[in-house]
């Protein structure tokens, strides 16, 4: 589904991605660990189509498509979706019209019709329940005055209602309380499915006990230094990435 | 979003742009007193009203143009514009609107205003206004039932005399400022409503101005009644075509409040902005100003502001009546090279008379956008409130936005606040909205709407949506 080959970018002439390759099949978890500015966020902002960055080297094909080349709205379309690590607030726009934009953006793309109001309350009422989130977050404006982890519950209640193909999820578990985090978790593994893919970034292993991936990988300097099975989260939890980064 | 994305975004057609070939009855260009004289005389004015006139052009004579606005652009000539011109027509005007010119008629409905009752906007009234002169009111029939009087200034002249003579210049005097002045002297016609006693007035108003004729002028000039415990909601919408050169259109709006009535004053002005390099547009030099005069009486004024080159435009309220109530909802956009110095006045005078004040500014291009605002307290206006909330939204990095608010209080019991907030519609925004699948325009819009969402929920529910597809229209274009 995904293919990166030699991903390089840079930053302001700062290389950060110094030739990432990694493959990603229909159904599988993938986890990227690594220290505080190996390049994991950057990986997932490059991935969604955030133009911060200059790739200088390397190909990204999604679904025999040359993923480099689309907008951030066509990455959208063809089943892109990212968790932000620090979801932007909106003011003035209610959360409940931002997901109906959303969705019926989407659904239009993909040649279903538009859910009518009725049609996605249901959903979204449906989704709130999976999420334990209060109908009142429909109406707040969004991200406005959201806590730390009511805005991480609100990118999954998104990505709940979009159905991508390909999840990243970019740092999900910062900012969650141990209840937060289990409800979280739970949202992911619920969307977990042969025909959808994730791509989970994380600093700690704790989301990792919940969602169990099928790999892990170690970024350091830009680069995969380290895969494995989960059992490498567990590993890297007990001795850090000391010994990695000098790899 | 790169400054050339956003000169993309915000670089589009106006779409009323076009011209109306039809034949007018114009007067060469100048302005001297035997102008206002034939203005005068082709109105079939009474001799009281054109001694106003010329009362009020004497006064003019002595003024200079106000020069403290935050605005840069060259001198008026007012003499090479001509201040009155007039569809031609047969005998003595459109009894009905099958009368009407249907190049005017067509004019109204490429402009989304039909003017036959039956395609209308159910509940909404229009009088609509070519250059000088208004050619169709519609529902005057089912107005009059009610009591109310709805009709051209011009025709409430020799309708209504004493209720004209009694109002006109009551509230915006002759003398006012330069512009007033002008416009006193060589006004052409507008809207002229009486709401009597009790009466809630059964649809909203609407007028519709348009400047069509080169080199001209628009004068109007609007005078709203409504007498003690009367309702009216009113609204104005603006267009004119795209010429090179700038049209000075100079209005005067007075509107007055009795006990317990209640006047809601809605504006969507979308004057022909001029083009990217600032050439052509409408010079917008408005005075606008509703006198609570009776205790617990209320105007509210609400504008969307996109359109014109310059925009000098300050809807203010004198709160006189005890307990009465002023209120100012603003959104300016001022895009392109476009100026806009815009704001507000509410003079406290009644006591505990409240106030509310919500300004949203939005500049994109090289626009340059003002908010202006005085709150007054009077001696003896006891417990008088005032809550001013002014916002200013930049969207790149070569527009501007400042605030220029006063406060004068003679009464120590005034409460008043003032909230200021600039931002900038941030890229993290609009790439988290499309990366939930909305297009660059759309996710603009969307972030943009949000921020004049206060504003929008004040105009009645036809205009709010009106507004909202026009704010689009207005920063939209081929992006990416």
């Amino acid at each position: 589904m995904l293919s990166i080959q030699n991903l390089r970018a840079k930053v302001d002439n700062k290389p950060i991605l110094n030739g990432i390759n990694l493959n990603i099949n229909q159904g599988e978890v993938h986890a990227i660990m690594g220290p505080n500015g190996s390049g994991k966020s950057t990986l997932a902002s490059i991935l969604a189509g955030r133009d911060d960055y200059e790739v200088t080297d390397g190909e990204v094909i999604y679904m025999g498509q040359n993923l480099l080349e689309l907008e951030p709205e066509e990455r959208a379309w063809a089943g892109i979706f990212l968790s932000f690590q620090y979801p932007v607030e909106i003011p003035g726009v209610k959360n409940i019209y931002l997901l109906k934009a959303a969705v019926n953006a989407i659904r239009e793309h993909r040649g279903v019709p538009e859910l009518k109001a009725g049609e996605f309350l249901k959903l979204v009422r449906e989704k709130l329940n999976v999420m334990q989130m209060d109908e009142a977050f429909l109406h707040r404006n969004v991200n406005e005055g959201f806590s730390g982890g009511e805005k991480k519950r609100n990118e999954i209640l998104q990505m709940q209602l979009l159905e991508p193909t390909l999840a990243l999820l970019d740092e999900t578990d910062s900012g969650l309380d141990v209840d937060a985090l289990r409800i979280v978790g739970e949202g992911i593994n619920r969307m977990r499915s042969p025909e959808r893919s994730v791509l989970l970034v994380t600093h700690y292993q704790r989301l990792l006990d919940i969602v169990k991936p099928d790999f892990v990988h170690v970024l350091a300097n830009g680069e995969i230094k380290l895969s494995g099975d989960h059992t490498l989260a567990e590993k890297l939890e007990r001795e850090g990435y000391e010994g990695i980064e000098a790899a | 979003m790169s400054q050339q994305e956003i000169d993309q975004l915000v670089d589009q057609d106006y779409k009323y742009g076009f011209i109306t070939d039809i034949e007018s009855d114009t007067l060469p260009p100048g302005l001297n007193e035997d102008v206002i004289r034939e203005i005068s005389a082709r109105k079939d004015e009474p001799e009281w009203l054109l001694e106003w006139r010329l009362e009020a052009y004497a006064k003019w004579l002595e003024m200079t143009p106000p020069d403290w606005a935050h605005l840069d652009y060259p001198p008026i000539d007012l003499q090479a514009i001509s201040y009155f011109s007039a569809p031609k027509k047969q005998g003595d005007g459109p009894k009905s609107l099958d009368e009407v010119d249907p190049a005017l008629i067509e004019t109204y409905n490429k402009l989304g205003i039909p003017l036959e009752e039956q395609k209308m906007l159910a509940g909404v009234a229009v009088d609509a206004v070519f250059d000088s002169v208004s050619v169709v009111t519609t529902f005057k029939e089912k107005l009059h039932e009610a009591g109310v009087v709805f009709c051209p200034l011009s025709e409430a002249v020799h309708s209504h005399p004493e209720l004209v003579k009694r109002f006109l210049g009551s509230v915006v005097p002759q003398n006012d400022n330069y512009y007033a002045a002008l416009n006193s002297a060589v006004f052409s016609d507008g809207s002229f409503v009486f709401i009597p006693k009790g009466v809630r007035c059964p649809m909203e108003l609407s007028t519709y101005f348009r400047i069509n004729q080169q080199n001209t002028g628009q004068f109007e000039r609007t005078l709203i009644v409504a007498e003690d415990n009367s309702y009216v909601s009113y609204l104005e919408g603006c267009t004119a075509p795209q010429r090179d050169e700038n049209q000075l259109h100079a209005a005067v709006v007075e509107l007055v409040a009795g006990a317990d009535a209640e006047i809601k004053y809605s504006t969507v002005q979308n004057w022909f902005a001029g083009d990217d390099d600032g050439k052509g547009g409408i010079y917008n030099f408005v005075t606008k100003r509703g006198e609570c005069r009776g205790d617990r009486s209320k105007i509210s004024w609400t504008q969307l502001e996109t359109g014109s080159a310059i925009t000098w435009k300050y809807p203010s309220c004198v709160l006189k009546g005890a307990d009465s109530v002023g209120e100012f909802y603003s959104v300016a956009v001022a895009g392109k090279k476009q100026q806009a110095d815009t704001g507000t006045k509410m003079i406290h005078i009644g006591p505990r008379s409240r106030s509310t004040i919500i300004s949203k500014g939005i500049s994109t291009a090289r626009g340059q956008n003002a908010y202006r605002g005085l709150v007054k307290v009077l001696p003896g206006a006891i417990d008088v409130r005032n809550f001013t909330q002014c916002d200013s939204l930049l969207i790149g990095d070569q527009c501007g936005a400042h605030t220029f608010p006063y406060v004068e209080a003679q009464e120590p019991s005034a409460q008043l606040e003032h909230e200021a907030t600039t931002s900038k519609v941030s890229d993290d925004q609009l790439f988290y909205l499309r990366t939930r699948g909305m297009s660059e325009e759309d996710a603009l819009n969307m972030v943009v709407n949000g921020f004049c969402k206060e504003v929008f929920q004040k105009l009645p529910m036809e205009f709010a949506v009106e507004a909202e597809a026009l704010l689009g229209i207005t920063l939209e274009g081929a992006v990416g």
